[in-house]
């Protein structure tokens, strides 16, 4: 079987980034402690893309909602800081016709036209966010989830730039003072003033064989799963409902999709 | 020489400010730093050793830490095996912190006579030292 | 030759010592934005870059227009541009130490500025726009000091800087087009996704630059001995109104795809901008004025009867720069914010710190500029009184 160039370039391009960060660093760690050895978890899931889909009709009360988005922002210690300028998020809400601009339509129904739609970072398959980063302080995982190195960060704010979704919040200022003593989880980090941050897609979770936040509080109306994978739950979703993605136009290939229904039957 | 005097007063005058931290450290001793290790965890283990020697520990932890993030972070890891067999979820919030909870008795003991300021502690929540 | 700067009139110094003041100023400044994080400017989490990047981009344009007195000088040996292009190198190192200086206090965590180099990332523009930059800087101080240094001893500069000379014409395109690409290749910003954004970067650099530099001239003939040359300055005004004329007809050919297309995310920045969207309207009165300015400014530019008298030059130069600054050094990054990603319009003014540390960058490089400019004057007023070496 023939190698063909793109192919090879992939492969030069990922064992050049390997030898760049991780090799050196193992090689590093097994040199000074010739026995120590490093894994995943045992209970890690795993996927070749990771994706979500949104059933937009199955979220119906404002608790609801609040419910999702409280369950990630608590547990990443997302700071409330009060006012729109310094506002750091991971997942919100969204109307539809500001979620999807350039989609919506004037004469669609009004339950959809006022409906929330909850919007977080869409983990794309070309990030835009990652191809300005200067550090590599944020990067695409080989499970598809964008991810970011807080310790790499010098918050020059290019990815903020180039995000096409908004998903991404900057900490203006020490987001300690921000975070509710008693709401603080104790397990996860809080980031400090001067670095960018965004959804994980629960990365922290998934390692130790939990879904993310959100999906676990929303009742199924969050489905998640592996994209490349033909019986995964969100392959099904997919397969049986008409959904659609924010402003695919653009290329970066979003891995959230949205269920929109609509009736109350749906 | 042209301004001779002048040189020679400037010249005295920037070794004395360049060298007046040594002359004023002279003969002055600082007490060595010890780490407490007596949390109620470490109490509670059988056998007293960290994910490995002391002897690493205290020569190479900020470069084992440094890796452990490149390797948690960016490689997707967890799970550390170290030199005995011994399995550790790497994390210095959940494991290091775990039985060293006393951030103000060990690590900042050895960082401020050292005066190195890491920056751990401004993301990593380190536990509340009166609940112990 | 940096004793020539230690030595000056009264005037000199007192300059140098306000200056000095501004920058202390700002320096204080920068302190507060080191304790309490960027929050204290205007920025915002939709706009989310202000201030400090615009000045950075509009002062890579300042820099790269020494290429506009390199090239006639050295490669087509227009001897007129033979005292000025001295000042147009140092003018590029002084505008290039204020980009670096921007870059740097716009940075969230400004003590791992190192990580760009440690983890080098070659797919990251702003990657390649620290490497130009400092190789532009590194370039033009090499020149720039070897061909005065020559110049004070009498003999035509060493032939080794020659290749550093013609290298410094790439280069100097390379650093505003790589600019230009920080925003010409990001997906979701309509108003920055644009293939003329490096061809109108340059026009407008070569515009704002070499009109800073006749100013900058006229000011040197009053305060010194030293004269550039009247030939010398109108050259450098036939420049300013090319340019000007190709940096108006590029943001014409902008205007034209928004708003024949109608796409409405190709027209709501230059709505916003200029009309105001949503009742959100805080630049509009900015904008027209750098429109008007700009008008003012090729009305006399274009009509060499005008020109020719170096009052009326002056004045033209002056209402380029200003217009320029207002169009590229404010309006051209918030525009690419506004609206948001979600449609929605959050404005953004600088706050009083941030206006503040701005300023103490613009000395810091006024600063350089004089003692560089000083250096350069001393070294030609003494060889002026050489007439046989001439």
């Amino acid at each position: 079987m023939s190698i063909n160039r793109r192919k090879f370039l992939k492969i030069a391009g990922a064992s050049a980034l390997f030898g760049l960060t991780g090799a050196s660093a193992i090689e590093e760690l097994l040199t000074t402690n010739a026995e120590a050895s490093v894994s995943p978890g045992p209970e890690a899931l795993t996927a070749k893309r990771w994706a979500m889909v949104i059933d937009v009709s199955k979220i119906k009360t404002k608790e609801d909602y609040e419910k999702i988005i409280h369950a990630c922002h608590s547990i990443h210690n997302v700071p409330d800081i009060g006012n729109k300028k310094d506002e750091v998020k991971w997942i919100w809400e969204e109307e539809y016709e500001n979620t999807f601009p350039g989609v919506s339509d004037e004469f669609i129904p009004e339950s959809i036209k006022h409906k929330p739609f909850l919007a977080l970072c869409n983990h794309c398959a070309k990030p835009p966010c990652v191809r300005v980063c200067p550090t590599k302080a944020t990067f695409k995982r080989p499970d598809g989830i964008v991810a970011m190195d807080y310790h790499r960060c010098i918050g020059c704010r290019f990815c903020m730039a180039a995000c096409p979704f908004g998903a991404r919040s900057f900490n203006w200022r020490d987001p300690r003072p921000f975070i509710k003593e008693k709401e603080e989880n104790k397990e996860f980090p809080t980031r400090m003033k001067g670095v960018v941050e965004k959804c994980t897609f629960c990365s922290e979770r998934l390692a130790r064989g939990l879904k993310p936040a959100c999906v676990e509080k929303s009742n199924g109306a969050l489905v998640f799963g592996d994209l490349e994978d033909s019986n995964s739950e969100v392959r099904k979703v997919l397969s049986a409902n008409y959904t659609i993605r924010r402003k695919p136009e653009i290329g970066s290939g979003p891995s959230v999709y949205y269920v929109i229904g609509g009736n109350e039957h749906a | 020489m042209y301004n001779g005097g002048k040189i020679i007063a400037g010249l005295i005058i920037f070794v004395g400010l360049f060298t007046f931290p040594i002359f004023y450290n002279m003969g002055k001793t600082s007490a060595m730093p010890e780490p407490k290790l007596d949390t109620p965890v470490i109490k509670q283990l059988v056998e007293k050793r960290c994910v490995e020697s002391k002897e690493y520990m205290r020569a190479n932890h900020m470069q084992l830490l440094d890796n452990w993030r490149d390797l948690v972070i960016r490689e997707g890891n967890l799970v550390y095996e170290s030199t005995g067999g011994k399995k550790y979820i790497m994390s210095l919030q959940n494991t290091c912190m775990h039985c060293h909870s006393n951030k103000k008795e060990f690590c900042d003991k050895c960082h401020n006579y050292a005066n190195v300021k890491p920056y751990c502690w401004s993301c990593h929540i380190p536990p509340k030292e009166n609940e112990i | 030759m940096l004793e020539k700067a230690l030595t000056g009139s009264k005037r000199y110094w007192t300059w140098i010592f306000i200056l000095l003041a501004i920058i202390g100023v700002g320096f204080i400044n920068y302190l507060r934005q080191f304790d309490y994080g960027l929050g204290i400017t205007g920025m915002s989490r939709d706009v989310s870059w202000g201030f400090y990047i615009s000045q950075f981009t509009f002062l890579v344009g300042v820099a790269a227009s020494a290429v506009m007195l390199v090239i006639p000088y050295y490669l087509h040996d227009f001897k007129t541009f033979g005292k000025v292009v001295i000042l147009g190198e140092f003018l590029a190192i002084a505008a290039v130490t204020m980009c670096i200086l921007f870059i740097f206090v716009d940075l969230g965590q400004p003590m791992r500025v190192m990580n760009v180099i440690l983890h080098p990332t070659p797919n990251s523009i702003l990657f390649w726009d620290a490497m130009v930059l400092n190789g532009y800087l590194f370039i033009n101080l090499i020149v720039g000091w070897t061909t005065l240094t020559a110049d004070r001893k009498g003999v035509p500069p060493p032939d080794w800087v020659k290749p550093l000379i013609y290298l410094s014409v790439p280069w100097a395109v390379s650093i505003h087009t790589v600019t230009a690409f920080l925003y010409a290749g990001l997906p979701g910003r309509h108003f920055w996704l644009t293939a003329v954004m490096a061809a109108r970067f340059l026009g407008s650099a070569f515009a704002s630059g070499p009109a800073l530099l006749i100013i900058l001239c006229l000011i040197v003939r009053k305060v010194s001995k030293f004269d550039p040359g009247k030939e010398a300055i109108q050259a450098l005004g036939k420049i300013v109104t090319y340019a000007m004329f190709a940096n108006v007809f590029l943001l014409g050919l902008e205007f034209f795809t928004a708003f024949y297309s109608q796409i409405p995310g190709h027209m709501h920045p230059f709505v916003y901008l200029y009309a105001g969207l949503d009742g959100y309207s805080k630049l509009v009165p900015l904008m027209w004025m750098s429109t008007i300015l700009a008008i003012v400014s090729l009305i006399i530019l274009v009509n060499p009867n005008m020109r020719r008298k170096e009052n009326m030059l002056a004045f033209a130069c002056v209402a380029v720069f200003i217009s320029l600054w207002i169009d590229k050094g404010f309006g051209l990054v918030v525009g690419g914010f506004v609206p948001n990603m979600f449609e929605r319009v959050t404005e953004y003014w600088p706050s009083l710190p941030e206006a503040l540390i701005t300023l103490g960058i613009w000395s810091i490089g006024f600063l350089v500029l004089t003692i560089l400019y000083k250096i350069a004057i001393a070294v030609r007023e003494q060889t002026a009184s050489w007439p046989e070496l001439h």
